[in-house]
């Protein structure tokens, strides 16, 4: 049986086929149809947001907490752009979200019409794949077919571009179960070459687990498998930041993060392995340090979902092309079916040399005197919130590190946080997001004051919906991470990194409707928290931190990884003159 | 074990060689890139070269399965073994792209351009045009008392070496449609 509807009957019908329940957007000319269906019915909650770029951030923030699809509903031109900053973040995460914009009608596109943009054309690099509809017949298959390309293989957002006159019209719905579609990843990977993997296992003397958002992006059941292998290896294991959560933070071969502000043992691990296992990361200049000295002594496997980030800027020895899941689990029935053992006393001598940069105790610190200290603010966070239901987002800059160094995370989908585009604003539409999805959970955000206001508007959503996130703000009235690098390598000239004229947040925050709480005693701190966590609602936590305190350990940029800065007193010359051109 | 014993050659699951030498030396390759014939796939092919640095010396599409939508898009690129293998993985990652094959490593293939050139003169320079026309298996497709259009298929060096001789004889206009290639022998890429 055929159904005719509107295209923007579609839309909605669309979605709920999909299984969607919540669209974060915001309305405008181009897109009143849809909104006028998502007003008579019930079943998907729309979450209007202050600003598209919101919306994004939010979608991104629900999927990464689920490991469900995130959607954003914006109108044309202005709406569409203010949508490129997110579509561009969640590709860089390779975070599923669908965002549908608003379009003129068929017949303007091309007369720069009001509130016309080039959609499909300004985020077609910004975007997974994208579409302009120009036949309603074709409205539904090509939404089921934007929800199976935004989650199958690496991950990523679309857009769907639906012009005005299309929403109007009517046109026959075909169902998700019709949906053909070529696009369709390898998954498995090369069992061969998993064996030759499990050959190095066997034989290395110096180990490391390099893991990476794809065991987060191929669901719980790779978090789950990593762990096995890590168990029957007993090898030790590090993560970007965007794998944080994929292995517990408490568990007994758990280095830390690596990278340039990774701890002292999981870069030094890196540099001197002799076997890397690459699961599901990407060789980032953030982790990489210096390429012609990154872990030159090492074999390099890569698991990787994707072609294109396999040998794209390190060389590896054993590629494997596949979902993270099924590749481990093919591993893992190949380790014990061949009855594999490591090299046991090999395995020993590593970790006791382990255990020697760990005694270095690179995030050690004392809380002295009557400021915060902003390690201390988080590990305090850490103890206070342990027990909840914790999800965590960030914005950008040296509190994003803090929280990654001093925060644990047990669980994968907890961490929410902007890693390859590095995008201030993040934090705060993900954290309502990430509530929409878990209601009950406590959902902190985990912000500097400068990135705070970049979205602070979208605390006007979370009072909308009664969504009771804790915006904690370390507040060091500086742009920490730039202050920081002009200390290093500009000559402490701080250029425009003041953060002049800052509101009153606990004002601010009454103005919103929301709580707020400001704390500047490390002896009120743990108080201070406590009443954050037990207020029923929205909170914006000004806590007033040491102003000039740099983000350690840290690896300057153009050195290697065993050319860490653990502390302040090194820094002087620290970066040479081919560092200062790398970000 | 050391990097040097792996064998090389493609990954069985994978239709790209995942095993390349990484030299440096900058090699020339032509990619036959079979694609959806849908609006905007060749703008994401030329945004993927323009927005990562990517070499394209030349670049030719068409539809080549009317029913069936497809097109054929042939690229000229040049790079180290390292970027021919990352454009080809970018390539291969576009969604409404089927296939990419590398005629280049894939076996012998064929490649041809057809040219059209332009050439005004009177007199001796006029008569050498046509001689060289002739030797080059070049046909008039236009003339006039002054000039002639030359329409010429063969490889780009064969077409180079034509134009540059009909440069000292009074070339004015070249148009040229970029390669087309196919691999050599029975098998097919579609």
């Amino acid at each position: 049986m055929t159904k005719m509807m509107t295209g923007a009957k579609m839309v909605v019908q669309a979605l709920m086929d999909q299984g969607v329940e919540v669209v974060f957007g915001y309305p405008g000319g181009a897109v009143l149809p849809i909104y006028d269906e998502i007003f008579q019915q019930n079943q998907i909650q729309h979450v209007l947001v202050r600003h598209e770029q919101g919306a994004v951030h939010a979608a991104e923030g629900y999927a990464r907490s689920t490991g469900k699809p995130g959607v954003a509903l914006v109108t044309s031109g202005p709406g569409a752009t203010n949508a490129v900053t997110g579509l561009t973040d969640a590709l860089m995460d390779s975070i599923p979200i669908i965002v549908l914009t608003g379009q003129v009608p068929t017949f303007m596109i091309g007369t720069d019409a009001f509130q016309e943009a080039d959609t499909v054309g300004i985020t077609r690099p910004c975007t997974k794949h994208n579409w302009l509809i120009k036949d309603t017949d074709k409205l539904a298959n090509t939404i089921h077919e934007a929800f199976h390309v935004a989650t199958s293989g690496r991950p990523g957002p679309v857009l769907i571009d639906i012009p005005k006159d299309v929403q109007f019209a009517t046109g026959t719905y075909s169902e998700k179960s019709k949906r053909k579609s070529h696009y369709a990843p390898q998954v498995k990977g090369d069992i061969a070459m998993i064996t030759e993997l499990a050959e190095a296992m066997a034989t290395a003397k110096r180990p490391v687990f390099y893991t990476g958002g794809g065991v987060i992006n191929s669901g719980p059941a790779a978090s789950q498998l990593l762990r096995e292998l890590v168990e029957a290896t007993g090898f030790p294991i590090t993560s970007t930041l965007m794998g944080l959560g994929c292995y517990p933070a408490s568990g007994p071969a758990w280095l830390g993060m690596l990278g340039m502000h990774g701890t002292y043992e999981a870069n030094m691990v890196m540099h001197d392995c002799d076997l890397m296992i690459n699961v599901g990361a990407r060789f980032d200049d953030r982790i990489t340090g210096r390429l012609d000295a990154f872990s030159p002594k090492s074999v390099k496997a890569h698991i990787d979902i994707d072609a294109s980030s396999i040998n794209k800027v390190v060389r590896v020895d054993i590629p494997i092309l596949g979902d993270v899941a099924h590749v481990l689990e093919d591993l893992l029935k190949v380790w014990k079916t061949q009855g594999r053992r490591t090299d046991k006393e090999a395995l020993a001598k590593w970790w006791k040399q382990i255990k020697t940069w760990q005694a270095t105790d690179c995030l050690g610190f004392t809380q002295d005197g009557p400021v915060i200290r902003p390690q201390y603010a988080m590990s305090r966070l850490e103890a206070l919130t342990k027990g909840h239901d914790r999800y965590i987002t960030t914005e950008v800059g040296q509190h994003q590190m803090w929280a990654a160094q001093y925060l644990g995370f047990e669980d994968p989908n907890r961490w929410m946080t902007s890693g390859g585009l590095g995008t201030m604003g993040y934090g705060t539409p993900a954290s309502i997001g990430v509530q929409m999805a878990h209601r009950d959970a406590l959902v902190i955000n985990v912000a500097g004051e400068a990135s705070w206001l970049m979205n602070m508007q979208e605390m006007g959503t979370a009072m909308q919906y009664g969504l009771p996130v804790k915006q904690f703000i370390l507040n060091n009235e500086r742009l920490g991470m730039v202050r920081q690098w002009q200390q290093l390598l500009h000559g402490e000239r701080y250029s425009q990194s003041w953060s002049q004229s800052l509101p009153d947040f606990v004002k601010l925050a009454e103005a919103f409707g929301a709580k707020g709480i400001r704390c500047s005693d490390p002896a009120d701190l743990d108080e201070a928290i406590a009443e954050m966590i037990a207020y029923d609602g929205p909170v914006i936590f000004d806590c007033l931190v040491e102003k000039h305190e740099n983000c350690f350990p840290m690896i300057p940029s153009g050195k290697a990884h065993n050319e860490m800065l653990l502390r302040d007193a090194q820094v002087k010359g620290a970066i040479g003159a081919t560092g200062a051109v790398l970000v | 074990m050391s990097p040097l014993n792996i064998k090389k050659g493609a990954s069985s699951h994978s239709a790209y060689d995942l095993r390349s030498t990484f030299g440096d030396t900058v090699e020339r390759h032509t990619l036959a890139v079979i694609v959806e014939n849908e609006p905007g796939v060749l703008a994401r092919v030329i945004g993927l070269f323009a927005g990562r640095g990517y070499n394209i010396e030349s670049l030719t599409v068409a539809e080549i399965d009317h029913t069936g939508h497809r097109s054929r898009i042939t690229i000229v690129t040049t790079g180290t073994p390292q970027v021919i293998v990352q454009i080809k993985a970018q390539l291969g990652r576009i969604v409404p792209v089927h296939e990419v094959h590398d005629l280049t490593v894939e076996g012998p293939s064929v490649e041809r351009e057809l040219a059209l050139l332009k050439v005004a003169g009177r007199g001796d320079a006029r008569v050498e045009a046509l001689r060289l026309a002739d030797i080059f298996r070049a046909s008039v497709v236009d003339s006039t008392l002054q000039s002639f259009v030359f329409e010429i298929t063969g490889t780009p060096e064969k077409i180079d070496a034509f134009a540059d001789l009909m440069r000292p004889l009074g070339l004015q206009e070249v148009a040229r449609t970029g390669v087309a290639a196919l691999s050599r022998g029975s098998d097919t890429l579609v």
